[in-house]
């Protein structure tokens, strides 16, 4: 598999990404500079976490006209896997390839903790290496991380099999105790129509080596391999 | 910009509160919001007002969450 890795001004996690990747592709990833129009043919395409341009204006505004990410979406609506991780998935929002928004969280503040999540759905390229509603641990690290949809919008994603993660508790139960950001019906992670784009805030690529504490998000890049293998 | 109703906005409500705290009396629902101020080259107020509107949907708001008002000046 061969995957690239975007990097604008203020991304903190590329890093991370390109080692969990390198570790389960066997190859590291290309690193895409948010400057470039054009980059190699990948199997998989990753925004990864951080403060793409300061977080200007709103959370990853600014990244969603940058001139990378036109390609991105280009390659996006042809069926590449598109992986957004927290600010990648704040970017996803806002260019409009996935739904709905991620607002600031209810409590109004930064939540850095790791976290349970349960799997909603494994038909996805991302996460057929999990059993359907597994509960997996996740760091999580974010301001605006609160996803938000108007009433059509989640009943669709609910109809359609397109929410991927769950927030919940150690046991799987979802409901407010567990809910680290106040998000509606505690999504933490969903899919486009076509399932190619997951965006979610959690970061499985801090969990993705023993030696980070854990490795509920090494399925996730293995996975990928797995299905993307070429 | 501010958020539309129905959008629940947390930093509103917590600004209420502390307004609240402060002894404010008479206080109902508070919505926090964006003010940006724009110079513009054109000088018809119509144009100007459209190359806003055209702003605003595709970068200045997120019209999933948050109406806009225009307001040109002289």
């Amino acid at each position: 598999m061969r995957a690239a890795v975007i990097v604008f001004p203020g991304s903190n996690c590329d890093r991370d990404v390109q080692v969990a990747l390198a570790r389960a592709a066997g190859t590291p990833p290309v690193m895409v500079w948010h400057k470039e129009t054009s980059f190699p043919s990948v199997d998989l395409i990753v925004l990864p976490g951080g403060f793409s341009y300061g977080d200007y204006l709103r959370c990853g505004a600014m990244a969603a006209h940058s001139p990378v990410v036109g390609e991105v979406a280009a390659r996006a609506r042809k069926g590449v896997p598109i992986l957004g991780i927290c600010n990648g998935f704040q970017v996803l929002t806002e260019t409009g390839l996935l739904p709905g928004v991620l607002m600031r969280n209810a409590q109004l503040r930064f939540v850095c903790r790791t976290q349970h999540l349960r799997v909603e759905t494994t038909r996805t390229v991302f996460t057929g290496l999990y059993r359907p509603g597994e509960v997996i641990a996740m760091p999580i690290a974010h301001m605006d991380g609160n996803y938000f949809a108007d009433d059509d919008t989640l009943k669709a994603l609910c109809d359609d099999d397109r929410i991927a993660f769950r927030y919940c508790d150690a046991r799987g139960d979802g409901g407010a105790d567990a809910n680290p950001n106040g998000s509606r019906d505690g999504i933490a992670g969903i899919l486009n129509t076509a399932r190619n784009v997951l965006g979610l805030m959690p970061h499985p690529e801090r969990h993705a080596d023993p030696l980070l504490g854990g490795v509920g998000g090494a399925a996730l890049f293995e996975g990928l391999v797995r299905a993307l293998a070429t | 910009m501010t958020l539309k109703s129905g959008v629940l906005d947390p930093q509103g409500k917590a600004v209420r509160h502390a307004l609240g705290a402060l002894g404010v009396d008479g206080v109902g629902d508070v919505r926090q919001g964006k003010f940006i101020e724009i110079d513009l080259a054109e000088s018809d107020p119509e144009r100007a007002r459209e190359s806003v509107e055209d702003m605003c949907k595709r970068l200045l708001a997120n019209t999933v969450i948050e109406d806009y008002v225009i307001e040109i000046g002289g």
